[in-house]
C-alpha cells in the first residue's frame, strides 16, 4: 500500500490534467478566445458614437472596451472549469479519482489550474488584439502584469464557483445556466458607459453595486488612466473576495458530492 | 404515426410538438424569454444616454429606438434556438424516427419553421408588454406598427431556416455556436446603438450593405411613421427566405441520405 | 481472515425503497464472487459501500481487514475498481491516465512507469496507449479500465458489471485476465454481472440480490443442483398433434417456455423420466423430430427464486441514483 502523496503532488497531477484536456479542446478554446475579440471590434465600432458624449472619458471607445474581452474571458473560466467537473461527474471520472488518496482540496485546486492556465491564454490573446486594434496600457508594464494578476485571481475565483455548481448539481446543462447570470451581470455594470453617463436610476443603481462593475473599472483603469491605487485596491479586493467566496461554495459543495468514508 | 397522415397534418404534428416541449419545459422557454430582456435592459436602459450623441433624433426616443432592435433580435433567436431543439432532436434519435415517418420531408422542415413562429411570437408578445411598461412610445399608426411587428414575425423564418441548415447539415449539439455565433455578428454590424448615420469607419460601410440594417432601419421607421426602407426591407425577408430555403432544404437532403 | 465480510449492510435512499437491504456475505482471499442480478438490484449499491464511494444507512463490512466506514482510506489503498462504464477522460491518452492514477496514488515515477507497461503489455494496451482514449473501442476501454485499477497492486479486485456492451471476444479475453488474476497472482475479484454465463464461467461462488436482498448464494453448481431438475423440449414430428405432446408431456412435469413447433416441460423426477415419456409417446402414436434434454442453468435458479428470469426483468430505474 501506498501512501498519501503531498499536496502539491496532487494538484500537480490533477492540474496537469486539466491543463492538458483543456488546450486538447480546440472546439472550445478558439470560440472562447475569438468571440470576445470579435465582439469588442463590433461593438466598439457601433458605440464609437458615445465617444462625443459630454462627460466620456478622453479615450477612444475602444480602450474603454477592451477590459470587456477580460470579462468574458472571466465568464468562459466559470463555465470551462465547472463544465469540465460536471463532465467528470456525470462520466464516473471523479469516482476513479475518489478511490485514490486524493484530497478535496487537491481535487479543487488542481482543477482550477487548467482555469488559470486558459484564463492566462485568453489574456494574452485579448492584450494583443488590444495593442494590434491601436489601444495602449496607459499603466505601462506595469499595468500589463497587474492585468494578468487580476486575471488570475478572477479565473480562479470565476472558477470555483463554476466548479461549485458543478459539485452541487453533477450536471453539465445546470453549469451552462450560469452562463446567462453571468452575461446579465456583465451587462447590467459600467461595461459600456461609465456610471455618470447611466441616466436610468435603477440601472445605475445596479451597476453601481454590481461586484463585476469594480472589477471592470480596476482593469479599465490601468488602460485608459494609469495607476489609480483607489480604484486599483476595491477593484483587487473584490476580486479578492469573490476568489474566497467561491473557494468556499466549492469546499462546501464537495462535502456533499464526495461522500466517501 | 401513420403513413397516411398528409404534408398539412405533419407540419402541424410536429409544430405543435415542439412547441408543447418548449411550454413544458421551463429551461428551454425562460432563457429565450430572459436573453431579450437582458438586451432591452442593457440596451434601453445602461445607453439611453445615447440619446444626447450630437445627430440623434429618433422622435419616440432611446427605449423605443432600442425595442425595434430587441423585437427583431428576439425574433430571429427564437428561429435560432429552434435549430437548437432539432439538433438535439437528432442527437436523441427522434428526428430519424420523424424522417422514417414523415412522407413528404419538406414538412419536417417547415414543422419546425412554424414552430419557431410559434415561439417567436410568444417572446415578442413578451419583450412587448414589458417594453410598454417601459415606456415604449408606438407613434405610427395602427398599420405601421402592424406591418412593424409583421416583418419582425417573419424574419425569425430567417434566423430557423439558417439554423436549421446548419442543424440538418451536422446532427449534433455540438455545432450550436455556428448557428447562433455567426448570425449573432451579422446583427452587431447593424445600427445597433445609434441610426445608420452615425456610425462612421469600417463598420458604417458594412452595415450599409448589412441587410440586417434594412430590417431595423424599415422597424424603427414604421415604429414613428415616417419613411423608410420598408420596401426593401420586404425585399431582404423575400430573398434572404428564398436562398436560406434552398440552404436548409439541401441540408435536408444531406439528412435524409444520413 | 475472509478478503469481504458484510454484516447486515443496507443503504436507504432519501426517496424510494431500500437499495440495499440487510445483506451478509463472505469473500474469502483469493477468490472469485459473482455477485448477480438485474438492473435495479442493488448490485452497484453494494459495490460503492464496499468500495468506500458511499457510506451504509448501517452494517457493517470489512474489506481487506478494514472497515469501509472507520478506515475508508485504508480500504482504497488495497482495492482497485473498474466502475461501471469504463469512465476516462477521452482527451487524455492511455499512458496519460496511467500516470494520474499513480501520481495520485503516490507510486514513485520509475514504479509508474514499470508497473503501467507491464500492466499495458498484459492487457494488450501497449501500443494503443499512447493515443487518446476518445478513439478507443469498448473493448479498449474496459481493458485500459482493468490495468489502471491493478495499477497499485490492490489485494481486492472490484469489477462492476465489467463486459456489459462487449463483443465475445473482448469478454472472453476479459475473463480470461480475471480468472488469472485470481488463480495466479490471488487476488479476490468481486464481480457483479448481469450475465449468468459470466458468473458461471468465472465465479468460485455467486450471491443472487433481487430487490436489495440475497435470495440465494453458493458455487454455481450446487445452486443448480438445489434446482435439481432438467428439462425436456419435444418437437413432434406432424405439427397437427403439437396438442397430443402437450396433453402427454403434462404428466411429467409443468409446462415451460417452448418454441412454436414444440413444447417443453421441467421433469418432475428429472433425467429418470425421459423414457416412460418416450414410451408414453410412441403408445399415443406421436413421432418425435427432435428432443432437447436441459440441465438447469444459473437462469433456472433465478426463476425459481424470484419467480422472473433475469433476462429483460430489470426495471427501468437506475442503481445508486440519489435522491
Amino acid at each position: 500500500m501506498n501512501g498519501s502523496p503531498a499536496l502539491a503532488l496532487q494538484v500537480g497531477a490533477i492540474g496537469w490534467r486539466s491543463v492538458r484536456r483543456t488546450l486538447r479542446q480546440p472546439a472550445t478554446i478558439i470560440p472562447a478566445i475569438a468571440f470576445p475579440i470579435i465582439m469588442l471590434f463590433v461593438t466598439s465600432a457601433g458605440l464609437r458614437a458615445s465617444e462625443s458624449l459630454p462627460g466620456f472619458p478622453s479615450v477612444s471607445y475602444f480602450d474603454f472596451a477592451l477590459v470587456i474581452t477580460f470579462m468574458q474571458g472571466a465568464i468562459f473560466a466559470t463555465a470551462g472549469a465547472g463544465t469540465d467537473l460536471a463532465a467528470d461527474i456525470e462520466s464516473g471520472f471523479l469516482d476513479r479519482l475518489a478511490l485514490t488518496p486524493m484530497s478535496g482540496a487537491g481535487l479543487v485546486i488542481g482543477q482550477l489550474g487548467g482555469a488559470v492556465v486558459f484564463g492566462v491564454l485568453q489574456a494574452t490573446f485579448y492584450l494583443a488584439a488590444g495593442l494590434i486594434g491601436g489601444a495602449t496600457i496607459a499603466a505601462g508594464v506595469g499595468g500589463v502584469l497587474m492585468i494578468y494578476a487580476m486575471v488570475i485571481v478572477m479565473a480562479i475565483g470565476f472558477g470555483a464557483i463554476g466548479i461549485a455548481a458543478a459539485l452541487r448539481t453533477g450536471s453539465g446543462e445546470a453549469v451552462q445556466g450560469l452562463f446567462p447570470i453571468m452575461f446579465t451581470l456583465l451587462f447590467l455594470s459600467t461595461v459600456n458607459l461609465p456610471l455618470d453617463l447611466i441616466p436610468v436610476d435603477w440601472f445605475r443603481w445596479i451597476a453601481t453595486v454590481n461586484p463585476i462593475s469594480f472589477l471592470i473599472d480596476a482593469i479599465r483603469s490601468l488602460i485608459i488612466t494609469g495607476w489609480e491605487p483607489s480604484v486599483l485596491l476595491v477593484g483587487f479586493a473584490v476580486a479578492l473576495g469573490i476568489m474566497v467566496l467561491g473557494v468556499a461554495l466549492a469546499a462546501v459543495a464537495l462535502r456533499g458530492r464526495l461522500l466517501r468514508t | 404515426m401513420t403513413r397516411r397522415r398528409g404534408w398539412t397534418s405533419a407540419v402541424a404534428g410536429i409544430a405543435s410538438r415542439q412547441t408543447r416541449v418548449l411550454l413544458k419545459s421551463p429551461a428551454l422557454l425562460i432563457p429565450s424569454l430572459l436573453f431579450p430582456m437582458l438586451f432591452f435592459a442593457a440596451l434601453a436602459g445602461g445607453l439611453a444616454e445615447l440619446a444626447r450623441v450630437p445627430g440623434f433624433d429618433y422622435p419616440a426616443g432611446y427605449t423605443s429606438f432600442q425595442f425595434v432592435f430587441v423585437l427583431f433580435q428576439a425574433s430571429m433567436f427564437g428561429g435560432v434556438f429552434t435549430g437548437f431543439a432539432a439538433a438535439r432532436d437528432f442527437e436523441s434519435g427522434f428526428a430519424r424516427r420523424l424522417l422514417l415517418a414523415v412522407p413528404h420531408r419538406s414538412a419536417i422542415l417547415v414543422g419546425y419553421v412554424v414552430s419557431a413562429m410559434v415561439r417567436a411570437a410568444i417572446i415578442m408578445a413578451f419583450v412587448t408588454v414589458v417594453a410598454l411598461l417601459a415606456g415604449l412610445d408606438l407613434i405610427g399608426s395602427p398599420l405601421d406598427v402592424g406591418l412593424l411587428f409583421a416583418l419582425a414575425l417573419l424574419s425569425n423564418i430567417l434566423g430557423s431556416l439558417w439554423a436549421l441548415g446548419i442543424a440538418l447539415r451536422f446532427r449534433t449539439m455540438n455545432v450550436a455556436p455556428l448557428m447562433q455565433v455567426p448570425f449573432f455578428v451579422l446583427l452587431f454590424l447593424a445600427p445597433v446603438y445609434v441610426p445608420l448615420d452615425l456610425l462612421s469607419g469600417w463598420i458604417r460601410e458594412i452595415a450599409d450593405v448589412n441587410p440586417v440594417t434594412f430590417l431595423l432601419e424599415a422597424g424603427r421607421a414604421l415604429l414613428v411613421g415616417e419613411a423608410g426602407p420598408v420596401g426593401t426591407a420586404w425585399l431582404v425577408i423575400l430573398i434572404g427566405g428564398i436562398i436560406l430555403g434552398i440552404w436548409s432544404l439541401a441540408a435536408l437532403r444531406s439528412a435524409e441520405r444520413g | 481472515m475472509p478478503a469481504i465480510e458484510v454484516h447486515a449492510l443496507t443503504r436507504a435512499f432519501k426517496k424510494g425503497p431500500r437499495a440495499v437491504d440487510g445483506i451478509d456475505l463472505t469473500v474469502d482471499e483469493g477468490e472469485i464472487y459473482g455477485f448477480l442480478g438485474p438492473n435495479g438490484a442493488g448490485k452497484s449499491t453494494t459495490v460503492l459501500m464496499l468500495t468506500t464511494l458511499l457510506p451504509p444507512t448501517s452494517g457493517t463490512a470489512l474489506v481487506a481487514g478494514f472497515d469501509v466506514v472507520k478506515d475508508g482510506a485504508r480500504v482504497r489503498g488495497a482495492i482497485g475498481a473498474a466502475l461501471q462504464e469504463a469512465a476516462l477522460d477521452r482527451f487524455l491518452t492511455g499512458w496519460e491516465h496511467v500516470r494520474l492514477q499513480g501520481a495520485l496514488h503516490g507510486m514513485s515515477r520509475s514504479d509508474i512507469e514499470r508497473r503501467g507497461g507491464e500492466l499495458l503489455d498484459r492487457v494488450g494496451m501497449r501500443e494503443a496507449a499512447s493515443r487518446k482514449v476518445g478513439g478507443y473501442s469498448g473493448g479498449m476501454k474496459r481493458r485500459l479500465d482493468l490495468a489502471l485499477a491493478l495499477l497499485h497492486r490492490p489485494r481486492v479486485l472490484f469489477l462492476d458489471e465489467p463486459t456489459t456492451g462487449l463483443d465475445p471476444q473482448s469478454r472472453a479475453a476479459l475473463w480470461n485476465e480475471v480468472a488469472r488474476l485470481s488463480r495466479d497472482e490471488g487476488v479476490t475479484v468481486f464481480l457483479t454481472t448481469q450475465y449468468l454465463e459470466e458468473a458461471d464461467a468465472l465465479a468460485g461462488r455467486v450471491g443472487i440480490i433481487d430487490h436489495g436482498t440475497i435470495v440465494a448464494e453458493g458455487t454455481p453448481t450446487a445452486l443448480k443442483a438445489e434446482i435439481g431438475r432438467a428439462s425436456v423440449e419435444i418437437e413432434p414430428h406432424e405439427a397437427a398433434r403439437l396438442a397430443d405432446l402437450e396433453r402427454t408431456l403434462a404428466q411429467f412435469g409443468t409446462a415451460i417456455a417452448a418454441p412454436a413447433t414444440g413444447a417443453a416441460i421441467r421433469l418432475d423426477a428429472g433425467v429418470a423420466d425421459v423414457a416412460p415419456i418416450v414410451r408414453a409417446l410412441d403408445a399415443e402414436g406421436i413421432r418425435i423430430h427432435q428432443l432437447r434434454l436441459r440441465e438447469p442453468t444459473l437462469d433456472d435458479v433465478f426463476l425459481e427464486k424470484t419467480g422472473r428470469t433475469l433476462q429483460g426483468s430489470g426495471d427501468s430505474a437506475t442503481e445508486g441514483d440519489e435522491a
